[in-house]
């Protein structure tokens, strides 16, 4: 077993979600032109539950959608290939403001794929990056617009986010 | 699930979790030929070759379809046009295509084992598309695709071959991966052209059509390969067809959920009659479809490098 520290508890967890969803409500005003889109396989489970929370705070439905970047990575033949998880964008993304969702946020590759893929399903008026660990180290230039916590790394570290495994507490967990 | 081959060669080989790693790849591919934009970039830069050695229209033009959807570049290299007329080797050939740079080759070769061959001599990924009578192996996995979109599970299906099963590459890499996959297999035809010694790779063997099909989940027919029959193996093709196609007096005993395929192309009235071909129970275009989403899949997964799948 490597060496892990909790970051966030299932309740500090909770209560980053609550504020970011808070932040995203400030920042949009239209919330009807609103689209989360998560990225598997943490992502879009957080996409779902920050859907949940806007979806009270503006009294409709916001639309969730998964999306893979698999295919669209930069590091494909460099690695074992990737397994795919399935692809699901119920609405058009066009003229919409999308919220990109993922749990970390790391070298920025990841957000760069998922850029590429969403234009291949239409053009949004913008895209938005929420998520909830920002561990640094980037190497493209990427920011995110909502951030649950910022978390000084080392680069042989690990940071898990787990969410709603049978058994166990919400938590984000740092692996050294 | 992981994947750490280079090359696609055979089924034999293959672990059935391989094989579902591709069916399950293959589903997100079926779903991007859905969409508006048809095109992901995740081969962009990689050259694939063509080398078919041995005519083909669909699967030659499914794979360049699948490398061009993919973001590959393709380049068709035919035996009538190429340099074998010539008297080059197969394997200067191949080093030929290397020195270009070629990342993929696609090789169609009358020759069982002309892929293999061909891994051993070039360092580009070798993909297999039908080696003589030996396998063919992306179409026991579109078939296998096919299949698990309509019966969910594979284990424990009746799954029925019908037609010359011995000069069939398609039939021995469809039983290897159905078997692998736990289904029933039964195997019939001509006792010419399907010798009780199929029984060794785990199949059922019968020479008695309804029989063979009662039961069945899935009836697979092959073509007759008149360009790979010796006179004296084949009965004729009027005696064939009244012996062994599939009529409505034989559908009418099956099963009623039993579904019919055919690796195509069709010999309309000899091995399938023309109606039932295009009858709601037939699959055979979904396979063609479906090839084309489990050949992206297979480019995708060769494509990946050594280690593990996680980095960074």
């Amino acid at each position: 077993m490597p060496e892990s520290a909790i970051l966030l508890n299932a309740a500090a967890l909770q209560r980053a979600l609550t504020r970011i969803a808070h932040e995203i409500a400030e920042r949009n005003e239209a919330g009807a032109e609103v689209v989360l889109v998560g990225i598997p396989l943490v992502g879009d489970q957080l996409a779902f539950r920050l859907g949940s929370l806007l979806s009270d705070l503006w009294k409709l439905t916001v639309p969730v959608g998964t999306l893979d970047v698999s295919m669209h990575r930069d590091d494909l033949d460099r690695r074992a290939a990737p397994t795919i998880h399935p692809t699901l964008m119920p609405f058009d993304v066009t003229g919409r403001t999308v919220v990109l969702v993922d749990d970390v946020l790391f070298t920025g590759r990841t957000t760069r794929a998922a850029m590429d893929a969403l234009n291949d399903f239409g053009r949004p008026k913008q895209i938005q990056l929420a998520v909830l660990i920002d561990r640094g180290h980037r190497e493209l230039p990427i920011r995110a617009d909502f951030v649950g916590k910022n978390v000084p790394t080392t680069l042989t570290e690990k940071v898990r986010v787990r969410l709603d495994v049978p058994g166990q507490e919400d938590a984000v967990v740092l692996e050294k | 699930m992981s994947w750490n081959r280079k090359h696609l060669l055979d089924i034999e080989s293959l672990t059935a979790e391989e094989i579902l790693t591709v069916l399950d790849t293959a589903k997100a591919f079926k779903a991007v030929g859905e969409r508006a934009i048809k095109k992901v970039p995740a081969l962009r830069g990689k050259t694939v070759v063509n080398l078919f050695i041995e005519p083909s229209t669909r699967t030659r033009i499914s794979f360049e379809l699948a490398a061009q959807r993919l973001t590959a570049d393709i380049v068709n290299f035919s035996a009538d046009a190429s340099s074998f007329k010539k008297g080059e080797t197969l394997k200067d050939t191949a080093r030929n295509l290397e020195a270009l740079n070629a990342d993929f080759i696609v090789i169609r070769h009358s020759a069982s084992g002309a892929p293999h061959f061909l891994s051993r001599v070039v360092n580009a990924s070798i993909i297999n598309a039908g080696d003589g009578a030996h396998e063919h192996p992306t179409q026991a996995l579109l078939d296998a695709f096919t299949i698990r979109e309509h019966k969910t599970n594979i284990a424990g299906l009746n799954v029925t071959i019908l037609g010359d099963i011995l000069y069939s590459r398609v039939a021995r890499s469809n039983i290897w991966a159905l078997t692998k996959l736990g289904a029933r297999v039964t195997l019939c035809g001509p006792s010419t052209l399907v010798p009780k010694t199929f029984e060794q790779m785990g199949c059922r063997v019968t020479h008695n059509v309804e029989e063979a099909i009662r039961e069945a989940d899935i009836i697979h027919l092959l073509r007759i390969q008149h360009e790979r029959q010796r006179k004296t193996m084949f009965p004729g093709i009027g005696e064939y067809t009244s012996l062994f196609g599939l009529n409505q007096a034989r559908l009418a005993k099956t099963r009623p959920d039993a579904l019919i395929m055919h690796p195509g192309p069709v010999n309309r009235g000899v091995e399938i009659d023309s109606e039932i071909a295009d009858c709601p129970r037939s699959l055979i275009l979904e396979q063609v479809t479906n090839g084309l989403a489990v050949r992206m899949a297979v480019l995708f997964l060769l494509n990946g490098g050594k280690g593990p799948q996680e980095v960074a």
